[in-house]
C-alpha cells in the first residue's frame, strides 16, 4: 500500500497536500508518529461508505452498475427509467438482493421529468432509496437540487450515469466492474472502486455478493 | 394431585334456567313453559313448577302442553339471553371463589378448594348460595364432592346423605341409550358398576362410560376450567367532597384517562367511543360521550375533546363520581414512531404526486407471471392499481438486466470462444447451460417464430456475465440479457 493511495491528495497528519511532501520523510514521521494530530492513516475501510450515505445522493458508473444499485438499495426503492429506453430490468434478476415487490418503477418520458420525479420521492422520504438513471450530464444545479433534496428527505439518492458524466455534486462516485471468477461458477465477484469521495478517501475492493445474508461480502483487499 | 387438602368441588345446577330467567323479569302465577322449535314442532323447552305440577314434561309438543293447559302461558326460547345470563351468573359465583367453570348450559361448577373457611364452612357456604339464588328467584340444586363428576351426580340425582355408589348410573354424565342399556344388564347404581369387570363394559360402551366413572370416583382428575374475563376498560373515582368546576372535572377527567389509556395500550386497543358519567350529589347523573373517528389511546389527544361535551354539564349541588368507561374499542397496534416507518399512506400520496407529473400508469411495479419465456415472466402493472405479490419462483438465475435479442457471430451448437459484442471483443471463461425454453404455442410471438432457444449463461474473461442463446432450429447466436 503505497502513501499516495492512503492519502488521497493530502496527508491526513497535517494536512499538507501530498505534491508539497518529502514522501520518504513523511513516512518516517508517521512511523514515530510524532505528528500530533495522529490519527492512523489507512486506507478508507468499505463499511464507512458502502451501505452509501443517508441523505445524499451518490453516482455510479461502469458495466456493473445495474446490480451495484440493486445492492445498495437492497430494500424498498423507487428506480427511474425513462420510458423511451428498450431494455428493461427483470424482477427475477433483483430476487437475489431483495424482494422485486418492495421496488416501484418510474417511467418518466425524459430527463426533466426524471428529475423532477427524483427530486420529488427524495424529498418525500416514503421510500428510503431512490435510483436514477441518467442519459444526458446533471448541470451543477441539479445535482445539487438533488442533494438538497435527498437532505430534506432524509433518503437516499443513486445517480447511474453513463461513463464520464458525472456531476460535481455528487457524494461519492462509484466504479463497478463485474470481475471473472475463476474459481466459483455464478459468482458475483465484481470490483468496485470509489472514484470521488467528497468526505473521505479513495479505495477499491473486490465484493460479491451474499445471497443468504442479502449483503455485500469484500472478498479481499485490492493490492496497487 | 394436591396435597394436604382434600379437593372439594360444588356443582351448581339450575334445574329452571330458562324459565326462572324470564320469570324473574315478569313473575307468573300459573303454569308457564319456553318452547323451543327443533324439527319443525314446538317443544317444551322448560317449565316452571306449576306447569309440572299440572302433569306437563319437557320434551313434550307444545300442541299437546295447550290441550293438556289451556291456559298455559308461554314463550319462545332465547339460548343467547341464557348464555348471556349464566355469564353473569358465573361472574357473581367467583365471589365464592375464583375458579369458577360452566357446566353445560345450566349449571356452573366452582373448585371451593380452600376458599370455604371464609365462609365458616363449607354447609355455610352451601347454605349461603341456596339463600341468594332463591332471593334471586332461581331453583337450584347445590352438589358438593371431591370430584366434579360426583358433586355433578350429586347436584343432579342426589336427594340426601346417600353414598356416590348408591347414585343411579344417570349421573354419571352418559347419553340415555347407555343408561338404558346399563340398566337392562341390571347395573342400576354407581356402585354395581364400580364392581361390575372394567373390560367386558369397555368393550361393549366405549372408552367414555369407564372415563366418566373414573372421574367420578375421583382416579383421574378433571379440572374445573376457569374463564378469562374479558377486559373491561373503565376506570372510576369517588370524591370525598363534591365538586362544580369544568377544571376540576377536567383535571379528574386526566386523571382517569391517563389509567385508562395505559390499560388500552397494555391490551393494544384504541377507544373508538367514550362515555364520562358524572354522578351527582342528587344521584342524578350526566353523560358526555364522545365519539372518535380513529382508535385513540394518547391521553394527550383525548382530553381536549372531552372540553366541550364537560362544559355543557349541569352539576347542580356538585359531582362526586366520575366513571370513565371506554364503551367502544378497536384493536390498535402498537406501531413504530419515527421516519424509518413509511406508511402504505404516504407511500400511495407519493404514487399520486408523482402520478401528476409523468401519468398515474407510468409509475409502476412488477407483478410474477406463469410462464417460462424471459420477457414474460413477469408482468408490469401500474402501482396505483395493484397490490404487490410476492410469489415468485426463483429456478435459475435470471439477468438483471433484459434487452432485445442482439445477434453475434457463432457457427456451432456449442457457445463461442470468442465473440464481438458491443464492439468488445471476448473472450468465454466458462459457459453455464443449455437451458432450452420452447416458444408458447397459444401465444403466437414474432421473436420467437425461430423456434426452441438454448439458453446459456457465459462468464466471459474480461469480466462481463452475459445470456447467450442458440436457436437450433433456425441456427444463430443472440445475446439478451446480463447478469451484472
Amino acid at each position: 500500500m503505497g502513501l499516495r493511495t492512503m492519502c488521497a491528495g493530502m496527508c491526513q497528519l497535517c494536512l499538507t497536500p501530498i505534491y508539497m511532501l518529502d514522501i520518504a520523510s513523511h513516512r518516517s514521521l508517521i512511523a514515530a508518529r510524532r505528528c500530533s494530530c495522529y490519527v492512523p492513516i489507512m486506507r478508507v475501510d468499505f463499511h464507512t461508505v458502502f451501505p452509501l450515505r443517508r441523505a445524499r445522493v451518490h453516482e455510479v458508473y461502469g458495466p456493473g452498475s445495474m446490480s451495484f444499485a440493486a445492492m445498495a438499495a437492497a430494500g424498498a426503492c423507487l428506480w427511474i427509467r425513462e420510458s423511451w429506453l428498450s431494455d428493461t430490468l427483470t424482477p427475477q434478476g433483483l430476487l437475489p438482493m431483495f424482494d422485486p415487490a418492495l421496488l416501484l418503477l418510474a417511467r418518466p418520458k425524459d430527463q426533466t421529468d426524471a428529475l423532477a420525479v427524483a427530486e420529488e420521492a427524495l424529498k418525500d422520504g416514503a421510500l428510503p432509496f431512490v435510483v436514477l438513471e441518467i442519459t444526458r450530464p446533471l448541470n451543477l444545479r441539479e445535482g445539487r437540487r438533488l442533494q438538497l433534496a435527498a437532505k430534506a428527505g432524509g433518503t437516499t439518492g443513486l445517480c447511474i450515469i453513463p461513463e464520464g458524466m458525472g456531476s460535481n455534486a455528487t457524494d461519492t462516485r462509484w466504479r463497478a466492474t463485474p470481475v471473472f471468477d475463476a474459481a466459483e461458477e455464478d459468482s458475483t465477484l465484481m470490483r468496485w472502486e470509489i472514484k470521488r469521495n467528497k468526505s473521505g478517501t479513495l479505495g477499491a475492493w473486490n465484493v460479491r455478493w451474499d445471497q443468504k445474508a442479502r449483503r455485500v461480502h469484500v472478498v479481499s483487499p485490492v493490492r496497487e | 394431585m394436591f396435597d394436604g387438602i382434600k379437593k372439594r368441588v360444588v356443582c351448581m345446577w339450575f334445574p329452571r334456567f330458562a324459565s326462572d330467567r324470564v320469570l324473574r323479569a315478569r313473575p307468573v302465577d300459573g303454569p308457564f313453559a319456553i318452547t323451543l322449535k327443533s324439527n319443525n314442532t314446538e317443544r317444551i323447552y322448560c317449565l316452571n313448577e306449576t306447569a309440572e305440577r299440572l302433569g306437563l314434561t319437557r320434551g313434550m309438543s307444545f300442541a299437546d302442553a295447550r290441550a293438556f293447559c289451556p291456559d298455559l302461558i308461554s314463550q319462545p326460547a332465547r339460548p343467547d339471553l341464557d348464555a348471556r345470563f349464566l355469564a353473569t351468573l358465573r361472574r357473581w359465583a367467583t365471589h365464592y371463589c375464583p375458579w369458577v367453570g360452566r357446566d353445560g348450559v345450566d349449571g356452573l361448577v366452582l373448585d371451593v378448594t380452600g376458599s370455604t373457611h371464609l365462609w365458616g364452612g363449607e354447609a355455610e357456604m352451601l347454605a349461603d348460595i341456596q339463600s341468594r339464588a332463591m332471593r334471586a328467584g332461581l331453583t337450584l340444586r347445590l352438589g358438593c364432592a371431591e370430584t366434579r363428576g360426583a358433586a355433578w351426580a350429586y347436584a343432579h340425582y342426589g336427594a340426601g346423605e346417600e353414598a356416590l355408589t348408591d347414585l343411579p348410573v344417570a349421573a354419571l354424565r352418559l347419553e340415555d341409550t347407555t343408561v338404558t342399556a346399563l340398566q337392562r344388564l341390571g347395573l342400576r347404581s354407581i356402585g354395581d358398576l364400580a364392581e361390575a369387570a372394567r373390560a367386558p363394559l369397555a368393550r361393549r360402551f366405549g372408552p367414555d362410560l369407564l372415563l366418566h366413572l373414573d372421574q367420578a370416583m375421583g382416579s383421574i382428575p378433571e379440572p374445573v376450567m376457569p374463564e378469562s374475563e374479558p377486559p373491561s376498560f373503565a376506570t372510576r373515582i369517588s370524591l370525598p367532597e363534591p365538586v362544580g368546576l369544568t377544571e376540576d372535572v377536567m383535571g379528574l377527567t386526566a386523571r382517569l384517562l391517563t389509567p385508562l389509556c395505559d390499560k388500552l395500550n397494555r391490551h393494544e386497543m384504541g377507544a373508538r367511543r367514550l362515555t364520562l358519567t358524572l354522578r351527582r350529589v342528587d344521584q342524578g347523573s350526566q353523560q358526555v360521550e364522545l365519539r372518535l373517528a380513529a382508535p385513540m389511546r394518547d391521553p394527550h389527544r383525548i382530553l381536549p375533546l372531552f372540553e366541550r361535551g364537560v362544559e355543557d354539564v349541569d352539576a347542580g349541588f356538585g359531582i362526586d363520581q366520575i366513571r370513565l368507561e371506554a364503551t367502544q374499542v378497536e384493536p390498535l397496534p402498537v406501531q413504530q414512531i419515527g421516519s424509518a416507518q413509511t406508511s402504505p399512506d404516504q407511500l400511495n400520496d407519493l404514487i399520486t404526486r408523482i402520478g401528476t407529473r409523468i401519468g398515474l400508469d407510468n409509475v409502476q411495479r412488477f407483478l410474477p407471471a406463469d410462464s417460462h419465456i424471459p420477457e414474460r415472466s413477469f408482468a408490469i402493472a401500474p402501482a396505483a392499481f395493484s397490490t404487490p405479490d410476492s410469489a415468485w419462483s426463483y429456478l435459475r438465475p435470471r439477468p438483471l438486466h433484459l434487452f432485445p435479442p442482439e445477434p453475434i457471430a457463432g457457427y456451432s451448437a456449442e457457445p463461442p470462444v470468442r465473440f464481438r459484442w458491443r464492439r468488445m471483443s471476448l473472450t468465454t471463461g466458462r459457459a453455464i447451460g443449455p437451458e432450452r425454453i420452447a416458444p408458447e404455442w397459444w401465444l403466437p410471438d414474432e421473436a420467437w417464430r425461430s423456434g426452441v432457444r438454448d439458453y446459456w449463461r457465459i462468464e466471459t474473461r474480461e469480466g462481463r456475465r452475459l445470456w447467450l442463446y442458440h436457436t437450433p432450429q433456425n441456427p444463430g447466436w443472440f445475446v439478451q440479457g446480463e447478469f451484472a
